[in-house]
């Protein structure tokens, strides 16, 4: 049997297919979410074979209107789909377009206390990539372009409209545009942070969404933490992942650990 | 109902043009909030009355008891003794504080970090739309949060009548001493304002209306308790809300006639949501009508709410008054005893209300807790988080929310409630 997790986010569009007998992943693709999200899925679900379908993100209602499939939200999708990377974790932190989320994880694999940004995008991967435009940096290379910065600098202002002028401020005095990059990332990751402690600060962690791809973050998440953590080669597809192996659990009836 | 009440909201000086968008606005949230659930007990038809007339027929009643010679006392609290106000002859109403209007107008007097039941307050009167607050012959303010009492120095001179009545925030003789002296105060005060003279026989006929008022809502509280739930947490809450304005005597009829109708529900295992529903123990700020926005969210996500830890709710009607005193002296005490025990985030410190909320956890057969916080409510806000705690060190699934009553937050609220939902199941 072949099951597929959709997890439509604020910015892109994951796929995930795995066949429930080798519990292998079959397919993975990716795609913008765009300003018409409902298209999107059509066009990305077109061609698509699969006997169970269950989708997550915050457009999981589109796509059960499209077909009638089952949602979960994005922290169970998360929380499953690093369990199954990485079945010794106790903690999940994932950085997204617009939503951060901290979970802790029972022994079980299930979800325990968790936490997420309320209404405001500060701290996610939307405030980082608008402040790579803003240094006109492409975002995948401005964590690279961070770790060149020397550290000592803070940005204080969490609001991305407000950090973006303390940022132009500071470069207005000449201060290295490497060590503004630096101490905004830092900004993203002391954040996180808090909300991560609030529910666990038991490791070992997985970091996963988008800007687990930024190097530099995942470096300040270590330092911060004084652990590693772990990060799987395609964090931003953790949570349909995490939806697909949701199906397998579903219709299997257990919550074995599953190997990618 | 526009045609008909016209000329009532014109004499009571309402914005009739910003007054007819808000009543469309509520016709149609209460229409899609909660006629739109399936299998409601009947006994819900005569609260979807009281609703429909909210602006009409109860606002009549208020005019005709006035042209009586009662008076209409306005309240933003669970505090003010409604026994008083019945013994002097008057109507006590709950003044609406649950939505935002001319938010625009509040702000130039408000900070706008100012919570939003507050900032509501302000804006149903600033926009000309409430008419409980324009019949009212006096508004009682109180000094709870440091927000309410500095924002009635500002309510004041906009409204015709204010009276404030100082609080305790400690639960020592020192603020028992000033609950008595302040009902005593306001005992006083209604005898001014309606003429009447409260004896023994008016206070005790005002305590026993309440009373009964109260043992209605305790009884639908504890059919709660049942699997299937047998009526829906909205219901229960627009009940509860509905407390504050209807007729007490027509009130707790209605609220026992459903009770009846419930018990036979349970009988027959007829439940509005399946067997086996996730079930929450709501906890936190005061719900005043029409907010309605959590309570929503967390029962079309497939959870059913099964109790309020809250001022609309049980904190405020939980215990009785003694009736055992035939003085007048001991009657004012008695009053004093019930309220002064009302866990009110207010009182420092606090404990009593982490006792109801694990009291009402086990009682009600709660999965999990979900802690409402308004924005910038420090009582209720700083509360929330040994709570939360506590709550989870005992295995008490805990989220706590603080939002407000705008619309902008429901995406992000929906997922962390179903999420939490899918931990409690």
């Amino acid at each position: 049997m072949v099951v597929t997790g959709i997890d439509v986010g604020s910015r892109a569009i994951k796929i995930v297919q795995m066949d429930s007998s080798t519990l292998s992943v079959v397919n993975m693709k990716k795609t913008e979410t765009t300003f018409n999200p409902k298209e999107q899925i059509l066009k990305v679900m077109d061609g698509l074979n699969s006997d169970v379908y269950i989708s997550t993100g915050y457009g999981r209602k589109l796509v059960q209107d499209v077909c009638g499939c089952e949602a979960i939200t994005e922290i169970l999708a998360h929380a499953t789909g690093a369990k199954s990377l990485f079945p010794e974790a106790n903690s999940v932190l994932d950085i997204g377009g617009q939503d951060t989320k901290a979970i802790s994880l029972e022994k079980n694999g299930q979800v325990g206390k968790f936490e997420m940004n309320d209404r405001c995008a500060a701290g996610t991967g939307k405030f980082l990539e608008f402040m790579a435009t803003s240094f006109q940096i492409p975002i995948e290379k401005f964590g690279d372009f961070a770790l060149k910065g020397q550290p000592g600098l803070a940005i204080n202002s969490m609001c991305t409209v407000f950090a973006e002028s303390e940022a132009t401020s500071l470069m207005a005095k000449g201060i290295p545009s490497e060590d503004i990059a630096l101490a905004l990332h830092l900004s993203v990751v002391k954040r996180s942070l808090s909300m991560l402690r609030r529910v666990s600060d038991v490791g070992p962690f997985v970091f996963s969404g988008g800007v687990a791809k930024n190097r530099c973050v995942v470096k300040m998440l270590e330092d911060e933490l004084k652990s590693s953590v772990f990060v799987d080669e395609f964090p931003e597809m953790v949570g349909a992942l995490g939806a697909a192996t949701f199906a397998i659990y579903k219709f299997q009836g257990t919550r074995k650990n599953i190997a990618k | 109902m526009s045609q008909q009440y016209e000329s009532m909201w014109r004499e009571l000086g309402l914005d009739l043009t910003a007054h007819d968008a808000l009543l469309k606005v509520l016709a149609q949230g209460y229409h899609d909030i909660f006629l739109s659930q399936a299998n409601r007990p009947t006994g819900m038809d005569y609260f979807n009355f009281v609703v429909s007339e909210v602006h009409g027929l109860r606002i009549q009643e208020l005019m005709d008891a006035k042209r009586q010679g009662r008076k209409v006392v306005g309240s933003y609290c669970v505090f003010v003794p409604e026994e008083i106000v019945l013994a002097a002859d008057g109507v006590c109403v709950g003044l609406c504080a649950g939505a935002d209007f001319a938010t625009d107008e509040v702000e130039k007097l408000l900070p706008r970090n100012t919570c939003a039941l507050i900032k509501s307050a302000f804006g149903f009167k600033l926009g000309k739309v409430c008419p409980y607050l324009e019949a009212a012959d006096m508004i009682v303010g109180e000094n709870t949060c440091d927000g309410k009492k500095k924002s009635y120095e500002l309510l004041g001179p906009l409204v015709k009548n204010l009276y404030v009545m100082d609080l305790p925030q400690v639960k020592s003789e020192k603020g028992r001493e000033v609950l008595r002296s302040e009902y005593w105060r306001f005992k006083e005060e209604m005898e001014l304002l309606s003429g009447v003279k409260i004896d023994a026989e008016r206070l005790k006929k005002g305590i026993d209306a309440v009373n009964a008022k109260r043992e209605a809502v305790h009884r639908l509280s504890r059919l709660r308790n049942s699997d299937p739930a047998p009526i829906s947490g909205l219901d229960s809450l627009l009940i509860n809300q509905i407390y504050f304005y209807d007729d007490p005597a027509r009130f707790t009829s209605s609220v026992h006639k459903l009770c009846d109708e419930i018990e036979e529900r349970i009988a027959a295992r007829n439940g509005v949501f399946p067997e086996g529903a996730p079930r929450i123990l709501l906890s936190g700020c005061p719900m005043a009508v029409p907010n309605w926005k959590l309570p929503w969210i967390i029962e079309s996500s497939g959870a059913v709410i099964v109790g309020e830890e809250s001022c609309i709710g049980e904190r405020g009607t939980r215990n009785l008054v003694e009736t055992t005193s035939e003085s007048i002296e001991g009657m004012i005490e008695a009053l004093v005893d019930r309220y002064f025990d009302i866990n009110c985030a207010i009182y420092t410190p606090n404990p009593g209300r982490l006792d109801d909320i694990k009291a009402m956890k086990s009682e009600y057969g709660a999965d999990g807790v979900i802690h409402y916080g308004l924005q910038f409510c420090q009582p209720y806000q700083i509360e929330s988080i040994p709570v939360e705690k506590t709550l989870e060190q005992m295995s008490v699934p805990t989220l706590r929310v603080d939002t407000d009553y705008s619309m902008e937050d429901v995406g992000q609220l929906k997922t962390r409630i179903e999420a939490f939902i899918e931990r409690i199941k």
